[in-house]
């Protein structure tokens, strides 16, 4: 198995050589398009790779997919704000908006005190897409039916997002103060999953 | 001399005696980073807990048995005075993961 990260680069510095010689030699054309379709297919290969979860996300991939996965629950909490008229469910929503904004804020701060700019990336838009498909599908929902739904999801998203976490996002932060927020929410979400089970729980 | 000693041990005594029977203490519990520090403690009837919060995030102490139920602002301090005895295992409602236990005295 050939490690995917010094295919990338590998696959990047090429291309601009070869572009370079395209215009140079116009003789080594043949060459040329073979060499050129080498990298097109390691870069490819690359996305492919990624998308499984082979290379580590690096540190601005990371706090992306961090700061996306608060932002898709407090726009689900903000949804189920509005919807829902059960006490718990409330409370459990207003709890979500309160303690994602409050992770995404220091975030917001450390990514600044770094230097970092969040990069946009195929896991982020990945769950971009399914947290808006989860949005439009709740929002034909209504009353218990709608409470049940939205906490169920809530169970899952959690899970997931800790798994991901335990097993991705925090292994592969190489900054420390990254490391330790993604540390602390992990526990914040930990947290979040127990609660929205309880409330899952008392709406059976 | 020997009278003045006496009477000095005696008042030291009863100063000792009284700070211990009817002083009721402070019991500081800090919350950082979603950990109750220390996780366990104890108490008396009549003592007072500190709650120091250091999180962003807000939290409560929720007795399970219902004694007391503190609500605790992001970077807050709230104190309550304990009013029954008991081994009293806590949570915090919102993360439910966090978990304390306070025993009071009687």
């Amino acid at each position: 198995m050939i490690s995917a990260e010094p295919l990338r680069q590998s696959a990047i510095q090429p291309f601009a050589v070869n572009r370079g010689l395209c215009r140079a030699n116009k003789g080594y054309t043949i060459m040329l398009v073979r060499s050129c379709l080498v990298v097109a297919a390691a870069l490819l290969l690359t996305t492919a790779a990624f998308a499984q979860g082979g290379p580590k996300p690096t540190d601005p991939q990371i706090a992306h997919i961090a700061y996306t996965a608060g932002v898709i629950d407090i726009n689900a909490a903000k949804q189920a704000l509005q919807k829902t008229k059960n006490k718990e469910v409330k409370d459990f929503a207003e709890g979500m908006v309160r303690d994602h904004e409050a992770v995404n804020n220091q975030a917001l701060a450390l990514v600044k005190k770094l230097n970092v700019t969040p990069e946009d990336n195929d896991t982020s838009r990945a769950l971009t897409k399914q947290a808006s498909e989860k949005l439009a599908e709740l929002k034909g929902l209504n009353g218990a039916a709608f409470d049940k739904a939205y906490i169920a999801n809530e169970v899952a998203y959690h899970k997931t997002v800790n798994n991901s976490l335990q097993k991705t996002l925090i292994p592969s932060a190489t900054n420390s103060e990254l490391k330790s927020l993604l540390e602390t929410g992990l526990k914040i979400f930990e947290g979040h999953q127990q609660h929205a089970e309880q409330v899952a729980a008392a709406l059976k | 001399m020997t009278r003045i000693l006496c009477l000095s041990v005696a008042a030291a005594m009863a100063v000792a005696v009284l700070t211990s029977s009817t002083q009721a203490a402070t019991i500081r519990i800090t919350i950082d980073n979603l950990t109750y520090v220390p996780a366990e403690a104890s108490a008396r009837v009549g003592d007072t807990v500190e709650w120091i919060n250091k999180d962003v995030f807000a939290h409560t102490a929720t007795a399970r048995n219902h004694d007391f139920d503190v609500m605790q602002p992001p970077k807050s301090t709230v104190s309550t005075v304990l009013k029954k005895a008991g081994t009293v295992d806590y949570f915090c409602k919102f993360h439910p993961n966090m978990k304390g236990r306070l025993v009071i005295a009687p």
